[in-house]
């Protein structure tokens, strides 16, 4: 029988995936935000777990929130890439300390 | 039998399509790989018996995110051999990383396992036999009403601020200016001309 444990561990190794992937691919934002979807699809998995285990509908309820925050967020972030990239003609995360004004 | 079955497939491709999407050496096949994993990680949902998450997550992540993400890598002219130049020094830091993070979760699971930590009341306790979306949206219009309107609200902005980012006017296009136009009078406009018969007129 699967128990939550099991789903607590596929949850953590798509988190750590997640931050791994923010370090490999340092240079390139495009895969730096979807690694960041990979932690919010984890945390989302580690929701809906406990909220199956435990018996509790709130865990699901906020799951949706937390889908609602990394949509946003994804658009906000592209979009931001995106005049970023017409500005300079790189997305290299290296001149973004450059982004004044 | 079959429900173990379905978990160790779907918790399988979950995890390598996300190491996939992390590792790809062209982001148009990252983009595919993380399509892949949020199919994976909504069936994994459907097996915990969230069936409106699962539906959620593939409306919302494959179809608007995903398809966000690939517009974007498409649409920038990006030399992305350019970016894998530095990989192969970031790794092992990366690695590190990872090792350590994952192993502070494991310890933090082990501590909590040791007992000492109480899990709180229910807050909205589930009820057998009553079907998922309808528990879901009872909570999402009653007790939580404001929140959701908060989260409408984050969408709005979200799309209000990823529109002005992004829109660009361009210069020399022809538009219609209405104040002008409703405070144009006819007598600045028209003028009355009474010339004698046989003459052109001069204006």
């Amino acid at each position: 029988m699967i128990g939550l444990g099991h789903y607590l561990a596929v949850a953590a190794v798509l988190f750590v995936l997640g931050v791994f992937g923010i370090f490999l691919n340092r240079k390139n934002i495009i895969v730096i935000l979807m690694a960041i979807e990979l932690i919010l699809l984890s945390v989302n998995i580690n929701l809906v777990a406990f909220s199956a285990y435990l018996g509790d509908m709130v865990g699901q309820v906020f799951a949706m929130f937390v889908l609602t925050v990394a949509a946003g967020e994804a658009a906000i972030g592209l979009a931001i890439l995106v005049i970023y990239f017409r500005g300079r003609g790189t997305i290299d995360v290296e001149d973004v300390n450059r982004m004044h004004g | 039998m079959i429900q173990t079955f379905a978990f160790y497939l779907f918790a399988t491709f979950v995890i390598a399509s996300g190491a996939l999407t992390v590792m790809s050496r062209n982001p148009v096949h990252s983009v595919l790989w993380l399509i892949l994993a949020f199919f994976n990680a909504a069936g994994l949902m459907l097996i915990l018996g969230a069936e409106f998450i699962a539906m959620l997550l593939i409306i919302v992540y494959v179809g608007a995110v995903a398809v966000l993400f690939l517009f974007v890598v498409m649409m920038l002219d990006i030399d992305f051999a350019a970016f894998r130049a530095g990989v192969a020094r970031y790794w092992p830091f990366g690695l590190v990383l990872a090792v350590v993070l994952l192993a502070e979760i494991g310890f933090a699971v082990l501590a909590r396992q040791s007992g000492g930590i109480d899990i709180a009341a229910r807050a909205a306790p589930t009820v057998a036999g009553k079907p998922n979306i309808e528990a879901l949206g009872e909570f999402m219009f009653t007790r939580y009403l404001y929140v959701f309107e908060a989260a409408g609200l984050v969408l709005l902005v979200a799309m209000i601020g990823a529109i002005v980012l992004t829109h660009r006017r361009r210069g020399g296009g022809k538009g219609q200016n209405i104040d002008r136009q409703v405070r144009r009078r006819p007598q600045d406009a028209v003028r009355n001309m009474n010339p004698a018969s046989g003459a052109g007129i001069e204006l």
